[in-house]
């Protein structure tokens, strides 16, 4: 693999992985935007898949290919069983945002990311670190999603984004954390995930539905 | 020693997998207090022991320091105690059909797995394993949240996981960011991340990088803490918890999070100076004091008081930290030890309090002084310890917190927190004398007092009795981890 084609190839997974999360502030069809968390997954696993590709790294690769199964296969399946089957469950109900400003926020939470990231740049500026603010915009927006969306599928989806943003962050600056923690991480989220699967299912059964606007008995 | 470092981790594990087994019973539920007790006992095999100041076990995969030993004591106590309640607290719930034994199945099973988790969190030499542990209690404990299954215990967990999750994935970039700087400043890969190799390359970690990095760990392990802007998930979890759980959650958890934020700091001070991380643990800390007082004062809920109340000392502890001296770092742990405990004390009375009301509401219980001495002097001296009365610990610990803030020239802080702290005391007074004084109506119902509740209730007020009146050898270890933490000022 050349220089080229590595810079290539990562720029375009950086590209796609951000594309995804815009997609996902754009779509309010809950599945389909599950759907685009898959899609994410795959961009995200391309960056390990390439830098172990590049150099020659092969715990590197096996990495990459269990984030592939972890987030582009195991975890959107998951969320997407507790995407109930009723027509007012399968869509965002009237958003607190709508889609213009959502989206006019997005672009101001990328060039944000680049303020925040120069200092990481500048220590290091590699190929893979100059891709580092794509990284860190799906971070902001990921967070942006959990605060905007009212349905519980979408908010464990955003907390999924969130988390697709610091695995990529790790990927591109370090070529990853050390196994252990790797390890560690990627079970947490898993369990996570299977508890907001399961809390889902519990209110469904409570209260009729998976809107977060029904949770107002606790204040104060 | 590398038996007392695998101890605390190992023990509750193996009284998780006896539970998941056998189901919840008295065999199970004795062994699980055990475990606690082992941690215990672990801590102090540790903290007596002549040797070297650190000690390593599995490579140097865990690492034991006197704030390690701190805090096991501190898990190990309240772990005790909560556990031991538990065994009555959860029977009764069965009695009452709050829960089925599939709940009982599930708290004999997830309890012990949280308290390994906060034993691992705290012996960790990598803090990415101390992350994932902390997240792991999350996780740990979100069933446990919602054990009653009602609509507001639903509420409460969702809340609960969501909120924790997202502040705990920034500590974990803010641990993402430390890597990237460590491995720059010469670290090898594989240990990168451990508290010694950091200590030792601190003073090459890039500074922009760290501060970005301290930012997202302060806000992030600030979550699991209590302290604002991700507190919002407290008072709903800690209200709606089994009463055992809601002491280990208030009196352990918050606690070993900031343990993490403590070991941290220590690194950052040497990479880019005291000011950064002083800054904002004073902001945080007066913000968490300012909202946790206020709320105090407006509170209709006697759970939920308590929770606020854990959420003010929490406050008050990261002011104290903000000192960063020997001195105050020694008092706070004393202040994290005595509020566990006395957290503890009033959290379980509380427990029995809600069992015969059926409701948490402050309005509605009078009177439980003369209609129950058990539970009304228990929560009696917990209160006097939480409001920092002498003899009790937090006496000592507020008064010496005061002269480390005014020593290292932060007496506006700490006439802030003395303000707000004034005024949780002040509402603490006065709901805690309307539920305790006064005639009981004669329609109220009888508070029962399980036999293991009472045990621990009895335990607890001695042990905070002991703590006030003789810190005795524990005023070396916590000034042992003042010196490693604070440096000799």
């Amino acid at each position: 693999v050349t220089q080229a084609t590595y810079n290539g190839v990562l720029n375009l997974a950086a590209g796609a992985f951000l594309l995804a999360a815009v997609l996902i502030v754009w779509r309010r069809e809950v599945r389909a935007i599950v759907k685009l968390l898959a899609w994410q997954g795959l961009a995200l696993a391309a960056i390990p898949l390439t830098e172990g590709i590049y150099q020659d790294d092969a715990a590197l690769v096996i990495v990459g290919v269990v984030v592939l199964l972890l987030r582009a296969v195991v975890l959107p399946l998951l969320l997407a069983r507790a995407v109930g089957t009723e027509a007012h469950e399968r869509r965002e109900s009237t958003p607190l945002v709508n889609t213009t400003t959502s989206l006019l926020i997005t672009a101001a939470l990328t060039v944000l990311a680049y303020a925040v990231t120069r200092p990481i740049i500048a220590l290091d500026p590699s190929p893979a670190t100059r891709a580092v603010p794509a990284a860190f915009a799906v971070i902001l927006i990921a967070v942006f999603v959990m605060v905007s969306r009212r349905h519980a599928v979408s908010q464990a989806v955003g907390f999924m984004m969130l988390d697709n943003g610091i695995a990529a962050t790790a990927f591109l600056i370090t070529s990853g954390v050390p196994l252990i923690v790797e390890l560690g991480a990627s079970l947490d989220v898993l369990f996570a995930v299977l508890v907001l699967g399961l809390l889902t299912g519990h209110m469904r059964a409570t209260f009729g539905g998976t809107d977060l606007d029904q949770l107002r008995e606790l204040r104060g | 020693m590398d038996l007392f470092l695998l101890l605390p981790i190992l023990a509750p594990l193996a009284a998780a997998a006896l539970a998941a087994i056998l189901g919840w019973r008295r065999l199970t539920a004795v062994m699980t207090v055990v475990a606690a007790f082992s941690v215990l006992v672990s801590s102090a095999a540790l903290g007596f022991n002549p040797g070297p100041g650190t000690r390593f076990a599995i490579g140097s995969l865990l690492r034991a320091d006197a704030l390690t030993v701190t805090m096991l004591i501190v898990i190990g106590t309240v772990g005790t105690l909560a556990t031991w309640a538990g065994v009555g607290y959860i029977d009764a719930e069965l009695a009452h059909r709050h829960t089925d034994q599939k709940g009982a199945n599930l708290y004999g099973v997830l309890v012990p797995i949280f308290l390994a988790m906060m034993a691992l969190a705290v012996l960790a030499n990598n803090i990415g394993v101390m992350w994932v542990a902390i997240e792991a209690t999350t996780v740990a404990t979100a069933f446990l949240v919602g054990h009653r299954r009602t609509r507001a215990a639903l509420e409460a967990t969702w809340k609960y996981v969501v909120i924790c999750s997202v502040g705990i994935a920034l500590a974990f970039l803010g641990t993402v960011l430390i890597y990237f700087a460590s491995l720059h400043a010469g670290a090898t890969s594989g240990d990168a991340l451990n508290i010694d190799v950091l200590l030792a390359h601190a003073g090459d970690l890039d500074p922009a990088v760290t501060r970005l990095a301290a930012g997202l760990l302060l806000l992030g392990y600030g979550a699991k803490a209590g302290l604002v802007p991700f507190h919002t998930w407290l008072a709903d979890a800690h209200s709606q918890a089994p009463a055992p759980v809601s002491a280990l959650m208030s009196g352990v958890l918050l606690s070993v999070a900031f343990s993490v934020l403590l070991r941290v700091k220590s690194v950052v001070d040497l990479a880019v100076g005291i000011e950064f991380m002083r800054t904002g643990l004073i902001v945080i800390g007066l913000l968490t004091l300012l909202i946790a007082a206020s709320l105090l004062v407006v509170q209709t809920d006697f759970k939920r008081m308590l929770a606020y109340s854990s959420m003010e000392n929490m406050g008050l502890v990261a002011v104290a930290a903000a000192a960063g001296t020997k001195l105050a770092i020694a008092a706070l742990l004393l202040h994290v030890l005595a509020h566990g405990i006395g957290k503890t004390l009033v959290f379980l009375g509380s427990g029995q309090i809600q069992a015969a009301h059926d409701s948490t509401r402050i309005s509605d219980v009078t009177g439980v002084l003369a209609r129950s001495p058990m539970i009304g002097v228990t929560f009696l001296v917990g209160l006097a310890v939480l409001l920092g009365l002498p003899p009790f610990a937090m006496f000592a610990s507020e008064l010496s917190i005061s002269r480390a803030l005014a020593d290292a020239g932060l007496g506006w802080a700490l006439g802030a927190a003395l303000l707000f702290v004034v005024v949780a005391f002040a509402a603490l007074v006065r709901n805690g004398s309307r539920m305790l004084l006064g005639p009981a109506d004669p329609g109220s119902p009888a508070i029962t007092v399980p036999r293991p509740v009472a045990g621990a209730l009895v335990t607890g007020v001695v042990l905070s009795l002991l703590l006030g009146l003789t810190i005795g050898p524990l005023l070396e270890i916590f000034q042992t981890a003042g010196t490693v933490l604070g440096g000799a000022r």
